[in-house]
């Protein structure tokens, strides 16, 4: 019932995740289109805050920006049920497997969003001789998008929510920035 | 009874109409719990999913559906896939018996509410089945808590409809409701506010919602009893919880409320509006109140409502035989 021992992490070393997402068995196009548009019309973040980023990620579900609007409100505090896993904040050494290890517990259409500067590349901490951040979550699991900023504002998030959501049904739903006519 | 054909074919045809009925009314309370907690909570709710985000509810069961059924290390694999099936196919059974309206009942039983009590017990299994079998430590405290909390609640319940049945002298949920008049203060529940004010707490400690979600408290049991089901396992785990609020709800309905009976036209309508006010009670509490402690959640049962219960249960019986 307990985690098995891990092997010792030496300083400075970093392990990456070892599974991999596999191409889906039958690939029948209008299906999978299907599909792919319900997937990105209900995506449902896990409950996993690292830093001060997470407290942007709590007010892009409350009322003033409401990821609910989307359908994304429905934070899951078990990986198993959800689908997309925001990496809000400085990803510690220490930390590290545990985010490797929430990455490979999703099942299997999960994405992965790096959020700040810290966790798409070590940010202010990224220094000469610095020895417990891993400098950008890339480095343990695959990332697909990168949502800048120190915090990033919550309207960033929610586009970064947009750009998973062309990932993957491979358009954009909602209109961008310059297209809207005030 | 003698199971003849036609009973058969009845019987066949309801329990079809309730699949429909739970399915329709699973993907319908999805969106109205989200959409009132968006109102509640100040902010807008689902929106842009279809016209004011009405499709949402069924974008999520999609996607569910494709989802990758994950199955950990070491699980009991009969128990494991058991579980969800436990959980939903025996709601099915207990809608049989409820009058929707006058002519409109599945099986009409002359021991409709012994039936529901007795299989309601399923639901407790599938949750205890579910904690155990995916060995996971979360899962298996909240499988603990689940069946303690239901097995505590049952008895308030059962004392609350004890007094109506007391009252009324019979155990069929059509007798019951014939016993009350078409207009509200011909209804029980202004014979026995204390009744139905002991069934609806216990009502909601019973279906496991909040503010007594305690087998799956998120800040403390990571999701509780469905921790490791994934895709369309945890879909039939909420399925059958809708299933299970609508049904406590239709037997408050038909025990306090005047069933299918209301004022100037009896009929089905009358059943489901007040089913759903109180399905929308629930869903209005669960967004006010915060959760509250086990120990709390145990005292309020064994402290209050048991006692409190029994109090009327006696009181409705001295009246009963003194009053003929």
């Amino acid at each position: 019932m307990a985690a098995p021992d891990r092997t010792l992490i030496k300083p400075g070393e970093v392990q990456p995740c070892q599974s991999k997402v596999l191409p889906p068995l039958i690939n029948l196009k209008p299906v999978n289109f299907f599909f792919d548009v319900n997937r990105a019309m209900s995506i449902w973040p896990v409950t996993f805050g690292l830093a001060c980023c997470a407290i942007e990620m709590m007010s892009v579900s409350m009322a003033r920006f409401d990821i609910a609007r989307f359908g994304a409100e429905v934070f899951r505090p078990s990986v198993r049920q959800a689908d997309l896993m925001m990496v809000t904040g400085t990803v510690s050494k220490k930390m590290g497997p545990s985010v490797t290890r929430l990455y490979e517990q999703m099942p299997a259409p999960k994405y992965v969003m790096a959020v700040g500067n810290c966790a798409i590349s070590g940010g202010p901490f990224k220094f000469e001789d610095q020895y417990g951040i891993v400098e950008g979550v890339d480095q343990l699991v695959p990332v697909d998008v990168y949502v800048p900023g120190c915090p990033p504002r919550p309207e960033a998030i929610l586009e970064g929510v947009f750009a998973i959501q062309e990932i993957i049904a491979g358009f954009r739903f909602w209109p961008r920035a310059e297209e809207i006519k005030s | 009874m003698d199971l003849s054909l036609v009973t058969f074919a009845q019987i066949l045809v309801a329990v079809l109409a309730i699949i429909g009925l739970m399915v329709a009314n699973a993907v319908v309370m999805v969106y109205v719990e989200r959409k009132a907690a968006g109102f509640i909570q100040r902010r807008p709710g689902p929106y842009e999913v279809g016209p004011w985000g009405t499709i949402q509810a069924i974008c999520d069961s999609m996607k569910l559906l494709a989802k990758q059924i994950f199955v950990p290390a070491n699980v009991d694999w009969v128990l494991f896939f058991l579980a969800p099936v436990l959980a939903f196919f025996p709601v099915l059974l207990l809608f049989l018996p409820i009058p929707f309206g006058p002519y409109l009942t599945g099986l009409a039983v002359p021991d409709g509410i012994v039936l529901i009590l007795a299989f309601a017990g399923f639901g407790v299994l599938s949750n205890l089945f579910a904690g155990w079998a995916s060995n996971n430590k979360y899962g298996l405290l909240g499988a603990a808590r689940a069946v303690s909390q239901s097995v505590a609640y049952e008895i308030p319940l059962i004392l609350a409809l004890l007094a109506i049945i007391f009252q009324t002298g019979s155990l069929s949920l059509t007798e019951i409701v014939e016993a009350q008049g078409s207009y509200p203060w011909q209804w029980n529940i202004l014979v026995q506010p204390l009744a139905f004010f002991i069934y609806l707490v216990s009502l909601v400690g019973e279906t496991n919602r909040a503010p007594f979600d305690l087998p799956e408290a998120e800040s403390e049991l990571t999701a509780g009893f469905h921790t490791e089901y994934s895709g369309m396992g945890f879909a039939l785990f909420f399925l059958s919880e809708y299933a299970n609020m609508l049904l406590v709800s239709f037997v408050c309905a038909t025990f306090f409320l005047g069933g299918y009976k209301g004022p100037f036209l009896d009929g089905i309508w009358w059943t489901f509006i007040k089913a759903y006010l109180i399905m929308f009670f629930i869903v209005w509490i669960r967004w006010t109140f915060p959760r509250v402690r086990f120990d709390q959640l145990l005292n309020i049962n064994w402290k209050w409502l048991l006692p409190l219960g029994l109090i009327n249960l006696w009181i409705t019986a001295i009246i009963v035989k003194l009053l003929p």
